[in-house]
């Protein structure tokens, strides 16, 4: 799965000074992240609290997680973008590391993963973290 | 109260709504949520104030001026909302915390009397708190839950509703207005076909009370619901009105303080109306500033207000058919306050932020009518919802903005 890695995402996103040009380059990660086929999107893989529909993937290889993640939301597959970009290919232990509030903090996107928004994506984080746990054990 | 304002003038009134003044990420506030909940008044804040600073004390007990004069207002209060809805009587007007509340009630009620082979009967277009409610008073009793189809353009398939009332339809719940198409109902002659099969007739006015002109002698229904907040009042209070004959000796809710005429340890007997139903302390502060924003509607002149609504409406209807891509949802012929859409290829959620990041607040998603969505076959829609201190510049914002999230989504 072809996805930038977070530090470019920093770099990228700290290059822009408007909010269009920051949504627009998540807007285009969105689109641009690979998409599950319709007979992936089971209803298993579904993450409950999310106002679109949010479908996550996932699998150990060689001692690393791999995620797939798809939205029926641009934005969401956006930020999804941005969560894997931390995540993806990551062992447990790097997983369980990462600051994920503070990545957030610093692309300045933190509403979007504050526990008071019900987008989902904290349901997300939780999710994968719950993942990273459970190959850890 | 301030002095009536006799013509429409949308500049004074937008002046008493002080949260309409800000700016959102560096754009004036756009609000177009009133659907979910309108914005108060600065006679409706004072009003709080007021009793908090001049007369805070329980209802119905002190021995003291604080209590009565507490009591009096809140008592007044009563008076307020049986004029606004023409109530025959003042002891027919609950106070509930909101139209899910008082909904409740009446299923709450009605539930302990359903038999397995009674129905009751609601519309596709029901919010949950008129849906869910029902289903689940069917299910505890055995009685099924009948549900009138509308019809693509989201109006109410009146014929399949008259076929669906049956004598064994012991009630019919729906919307006056509904809160996710704006359809409005032809609730009077729902209510009169309803009667004339026997069953009880429950109007869910959440939205319906926000536009006015509501009289409940005339739709003639058994009960009307509404929330204080969809109508420039507070949240956390509302009305269940009912027909005196019907709630006098109606089941009672919570049990408690208020409530009762008589207890001993083993046994209590209850109260009368309006108190039978009213356990407990109420919600003073709200209740007092509901009937101030009740008396801040009836200084306009009713018909400029709905003038101006309509106006707000026939002007984004217009905006939208000339839009590349908008499809509205919910084009009934009698329709009013919302206007529901959908961008081609974008999903409402989106939509939605990129209108927010541009200070336009509208709402997204399901608006808590999940199994009316899947009738609709949309993952949930966009939803603009007006009120009076909304203006044509306004739905102008609106569609200057959607150009951006179009253009930025494509
Ligand atoms: C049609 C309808 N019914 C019921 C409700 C529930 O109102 P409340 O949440 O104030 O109890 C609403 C509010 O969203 C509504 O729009």
């Amino acid at each position: 799965m072809n996805l930038p890695g977070y530090e470019d995402i920093i770099e990228d996103l700290a290059f822009f000074d408007d909010w269009e040009q920051r949504y627009q380059y998540i807007i285009d990660l969105g689109k641009s992240i690979p998409k599950l086929a319709a007979e992936q999107k089971t209803d298993e893989l579904l993450v409950p609290g999310c106002q679109s529909k949010v479908w996550l993937l996932s699998h150990t290889k060689d001692g690393v997680l791999q995620f797939q993640a798809d939205s029926d939301a641009v934005i969401v597959n956006g930020l999804l973008a941005i969560v894997l970009a931390a995540y993806h290919n990551q062992t447990p232990a790097r997983i369980l590391a990462f600051d994920i509030d503070d990545y957030f903090q610093t692309l300045d996107l933190e509403r979007h993963i504050s526990p008071t928004r019900g987008n989902g994506l904290r349901a997300i984080v939780a999710k994968i973290q719950g993942l990273a746990k459970q190959a850890q054990s | 109260m301030t002095a009536a304002i006799s013509h429409f003038d949308i500049d004074a009134i937008r002046a008493e709504f002080p949260i309409l003044q800000q700016q959102i990420e560096g754009n004036p506030l756009v609000y177009l949520d009133n659907a979910a909940t309108t914005q108060k008044p600065k006679a409706v804040i004072q009003a709080i104030t007021n009793y908090y600073t001049q007369c805070n004390a329980n209802v119905h007990r002190g021995a003291h001026h604080l209590a009565d004069e507490a009591t009096r207002r809140f008592e007044q209060a009563r008076d307020t909302v049986a004029a606004f809805i023409r109530a025959n009587d003042r002891s027919e007007v609950i106070w509930t915390s909101g139209t899910t509340e008082a909904i409740n009630i009446v299923a709450n009620g009605i539930g302990q009397r359903l038999q397995p082979g009674d129905e009751v009967l609601v519309t596709e277009m029901e919010h949950h708190a008129n849906l869910v409610t029902w289903q689940q008073a069917c299910k505890r009793s055995g009685a099924s839950l009948k549900v009138a189809p509308i019809h693509d353009n989201g109006a109410l398939d009146t014929a399949a509703f008259t076929r669906l009332l049956t004598d064994n339809t012991k009630l019919v719940a729906l919307p006056h207005v509904s809160n996710a198409l704006g359809t409005v109902n032809p609730v009077k002659t729902l209510t009169a076909e309803a009667h004339a099969k026997g069953a009880l007739v429950l109007i869910d006015g959440a939205q319906g009370i926000a536009h006015g002109g509501v009289d409940v002698s005339d739709i003639g229904c058994d009960f009307y619901a509404f929330s204080g907040h969809k109508l420039f009042g507070p949240t956390g209070v509302g009305v269940l009105w009912g027909k005196k004959a019907v709630l006098q000796d109606w089941p009672v809710w919570q049990t408690g303080g208020e409530m009762i005429a008589r207890v001993t340890y083993q046994e209590s007997t209850w109260g009368e109306l309006p108190n039978r139903l009213e356990a407990g302390t109420p919600n003073i502060a709200g209740v007092i500033g509901l009937a101030a924003a009740i008396d801040w509607f009836n200084q306009f002149d009713l018909t400029a207000v709905q003038a101006h609504e309509r106006r707000l409406l026939d002007y984004a209807t217009e905006q939208a058919h000339s839009f590349d891509g908008l499809q509205i949802v919910g084009t009934a012929a009698d329709k009013i306050g919302v206007f529901s859409f959908l961008l081609e290829g974008s999903h409402p959620a989106d939509v939605g932020f990129l209108l927010d990041k541009q200070g336009i607040a509208i709402r997204t998603g399901s608006h808590c009518a999940q199994p009316l969505m899947q009738r609709l076959g949309v993952p949930g829609t966009a939803r603009a919802s007006f009120s009076v201190y909304n203006t044509l510049q306004e739905v102008d914002a609106l569609f200057i903005a959607l150009k951006k999230a179009r253009q930025m989504l494509a």
